[in-house]
């Protein structure tokens, strides 16, 4: 049993650590934000991250958003039994559930464990092997070019995965619909269309880019700050997903509770 | 010239580096040698910036690098080239990129110039058909020489080297040696080498400096190195038997 004064002292030290991270991480983030030493060399670095980040992530991102709109058309089917309920609500439902909260959180939630996976160890790799000591020695703003090239190519190219999930979803969701009988294509395209409120892909759109600039730039700072060895650049990586996709679900739920 | 002053260095309650003065010889080989824990790497990482001192002065032809902010040190850092114990080359560039880096970033060299230096400094280390290779592709001594490549490819005023000849053996480590040695004297180079290696020290060293215990315990040229009369740096160079036997 843990007692009355060891419980504030636990919360306390939370606290400071608490405080302590979002002080390095606030620092960290000023830190980057400084004119480039060559643009042409973060430009390059913009792209070549861009290459990894979007077509790297195509495969994944595609494969989630059909099964997602396919499971979301089915299950919707499969609760909506009354018929006094029109059968085009399952396309409606489907779409509104995915362009708003599937694609941006799940896809998102997924592209963390590969994305900021990748970021983390990378980063960490590099720290422990000296090479951003050696970036450091030459000159560079080694905060600037580990993360501005990565968040602008992330910022740039994230989103445009999270609309092309959008429409793969309800492509799975019409597919699965259709095939299993529990919609005529009529319905969910009527569905699709019926009530369309751009709100909700703009509240989407918020989300992705709230989440992308989280998802980096936490990758970033678990990996920046690892010491010690392969078994640290492991632990950073793992910390980088687990603290990106609570980081992740708080704010989905913030932005809906703010914009919706 | 590189000119420690009074330098003192802790890290929390620990103190690594107490007093430690020196005035490294321009255009010579300056070696720092000690113990493992005797505050040889923190003193080099003091040097070039990746540690800042708790107190002292470091003096790059008189200025004080301790005194300047990232933006100011920038213009001594483009005078320095460093050479790491790990090589620290960029695994996800291959060599040519590796080398072309520091070029890209803070040269105003066109393309074939610079393709023409990297040529230059990939053959002055002895290294020919690895531009297009990956780091991980190449043995340690081959990475060694990429890294000095990487390090010269700025035409530096300084170079540091961080135990060059870790995980080597003793065929690739006199090649590297020799290599640093070419260099500092070719260019006029002023190389401070942080070693161990009493072969190295016997080699290339016309300036040493022993540290003990985070103090400059002694300072002379490899030929006054066998006469001292120092206990602690006798142990350490007569630590081994082949070096017993041969001074």
């Amino acid at each position: 049993m843990i007692s009355r004064s060891n419980l504030l002292l636990l919360l306390l030290l939370l606290e400071i650590m608490f405080l302590y991270h979002l002080g390095r991480y606030v620092l960290l983030l000023k830190s980057a934000f400084t004119k480039p030493e060559k643009f042409d060399v973060y430009w390059k670095e913009t792209f070549r991250e861009m290459n990894v980040m979007g077509v790297g992530s195509l495969g994944i991102v595609s494969i989630i958003a059909v099964f997602l709109g396919a499971v979301t058309c089915v299950q919707t089917a499969y609760q909506l039994v009354s018929n006094l309920i029109p059968r085009e609500v399952i396309g409606q439902i489907t779409r509104d559930s995915t362009i708003l909260e599937f694609s941006p959180s799940i896809t998102m939630l997924v592209l963390s464990g590969r994305i900021g996976s990748n970021i983390a160890s990378q980063i960490g790799t590099m720290r422990v092997t000296e090479q951003i000591d050696a970036l450091e020695i030459m000159g560079v703003n080694t905060t600037g070019f580990l993360i501005l090239p990565k968040l602008i190519a992330g910022l740039f190219i994230i989103p445009m995965l999270i609309v092309f999930s959008m429409f793969l979803s309800l492509i799975g969701g019409y597919v699965a619909g259709t095939l299993s009988g529990v919609i005529s294509p009529q319905e969910y395209v009527g569905g699709i269309l019926l009530d369309w409120n751009p709100t909700i892909l703009i509240v989407a759109l918020i989300k992705t880019y709230v989440f992308v600039f989280l998802m980096i730039t936490v990758s970033v700072y678990h990996g920046y700050y690892t010491v010690g060895g392969a078994l640290e650049v492991g632990r950073s990586s793992t910390k980088a997903v687990v603290y990106s996709c609570i980081l992740i679900l708080c704010c989905d739920y913030l932005v809906a509770q703010l914009f919706l | 010239m590189i000119e420690l002053k009074n330098i003192y260095k802790s890290f929390d309650t620990k103190s690594v580096l107490e007093d430690v003065s020196v005035n490294f010889q321009p255009g010579h080989t300056n070696l720092i040698i000690g113990g493992s824990g005797s505050g040889k790497t923190t003193l080099l990482k003091c040097m070039v910036g990746l540690h800042e001192v708790n107190s002292g002065q470091i003096l790059y032809s008189g200025e004080d690098f301790c005194g300047l902010n990232f933006k100011e040190r920038i213009p001594i850092r483009k005078e320095i080239g460093m050479l790491f114990q790990s090589s620290a080359l960029f695994d996800s560039m291959t060599v040519e990129e590796n080398l072309l880096f520091p070029l890209n970033m803070f040269s105003e060299m066109s393309f074939s110039e610079k393709s023409d230096r990297v040529d230059f400094c990939l053959k002055r280390v002895n290294l020919d058909n690895v531009r297009k290779l990956a780091p991980s592709e190449l043995s340690g001594g081959m990475k060694k020489r990429v890294g000095i490549a990487r390090a010269i490819a700025m035409q530096p005023k300084y170079l540091f080297c961080d135990e060059p000849n870790s995980g080597l053996d003793p065929k690739t480590s006199i090649v590297i040696d020799n290599l640093i040695k070419e260099i500092t004297e070719e260019y006029n180079i002023t190389t401070v080498v942080n070693t161990h290696d009493m072969n190295s020290v016997m080699e290339i060293g016309d300036f040493i400096i022993f540290l003990h215990e985070g103090k400059k315990w002694w300072e002379g040229t490899n030929e006054e190195i066998r006469h001292t009369d120092n206990k602690e740096l006798n142990e350490f160079v007569y630590a081994s038997k082949f070096m017993r036997m041969h001074l």
